[in-house]
């Protein structure tokens, strides 16, 4: 237990978070890469027509993974925030800040592909039903967070604000989740839970999965160099980021 | 090819979305690397500019 926590604590100092970030980042955006590509194979090529929809249901294969990452994602951000907050490890504080800019694309990329999807479908871009307003206040909380971040000069006054503003703001994520079945909603239902058999062919769900997978890759590379970048202008005058700097080219 | 481009009447919206998507990653990917080109010249010009400045706290932008 006691060695355990020694790994943890080492693999949360900064100088060793940047050089385990900096070799395993572009091995997951490779996966993600690949894992795209299969994706898309099984999305576009193998899999049929939806019987109902003809092919605009293939945006599902975009708009539930990031749907579920830009949730996920929150989460994983209030966290680190909260980690931060309590225990001022610095390492945490640079992963809440890495997170919001890519939980926001992925908030903003959910709405998008939902609404092109909706007009097709439901025959109009927008409504303000539960669902959709759930999820653009969500865009709003993580706009929010970076705002407030970049707003207030003292690091470490920065840091906990937004953390304190990411924390309130996790309250919205179950909101999001379960707003098709507390409210009466245009959007549909979970058509994939823990408990039941995915109601979907067995193609279009191995479609999805892998490009939810792919997603999380994409996520996993870009916040940590965002995360890296973040630590190094934080400590740029401790002797670790001197050293690796000189070994660098610009 | 082109029926699969037309997407049954469906192309603008299945190609909005995942161009859309292409461009946002590759533009978020770009900014990072343009960040860390940027932050790392700060770094090795402050470093060049000598050690006196090392330690100083006041500032942090």
């Amino acid at each position: 237990m006691a060695e355990q926590r020694v790994q943890w604590f080492k693999f949360a100092s900064p100088p060793n978070f940047y050089d385990l970030s900096g070799r395993l980042a572009p091995w997951f955006a490779a996966l993600a890469a690949l894992l795209a590509v299969i994706g898309l194979y099984i999305g576009f090529i193998l899999a049929p027509p939806d019987y109902q929809q003809g092919n605009s249901y293939r945006i599902m294969f975009i708009h539930v993974p990031t749907a579920w990452m830009s949730m996920f994602l929150y989460v994983l951000m209030a966290v680190y925030a909260a980690i931060g907050l309590i225990w001022r490890i610095k390492t945490a504080e640079a992963m809440a800040k890495a997170i919001a800019p890519t939980g926001a694309l992925f908030a903003f990329l959910c709405l998008w592909t939902g609404a092109l999807w909706g007009k097709p479908t439901w025959g109009t871009y927008w409504v303000w039903d539960a669902r959709l307003t759930s999820q653009l206040i969500l865009l709003f909380l993580y706009l929010g967070y970076i705002a407030l971040h970049a707003a207030i000069e003292d690091r470490q006054r920065a840091s906990d604000a937004s953390a304190i503003l990411a924390l309130a703001g996790v309250v919205n994520v179950p909101i999001i989740y379960f707003s098709v079945v507390w409210w009466n909603t245009l959007h549909q239902g979970a058509s994939i839970t823990v408990t039941s058999a995915p109601a979907m062919e067995t193609v279009m769900f191995a479609a999805l999965m892998v490009m939810t997978f792919a997603c999380w890759m994409y996520a996993i590379a870009v916040v940590l160099w965002r995360a890296r970048l973040e630590l190094m202008e934080r400590e740029r005058r401790s002797a670790w980021v001197v050293e690796r700097m000189g070994a660098e080219k610009p | 090819m082109i029926e699969f481009l037309a997407m049954g009447g469906h192309a603008p919206y299945i190609w909005g979305s995942y161009g859309v998507a292409l461009v946002v990653m590759v533009a978020e990917l770009a900014l990072l690397r343009r960040r860390r080109k940027t932050l790392s010249l700060r770094l090795q010009r402050l470093a060049r500019l000598g050690q006196e400045d090392r330690g100083d706290s006041t500032q942090d932008t």
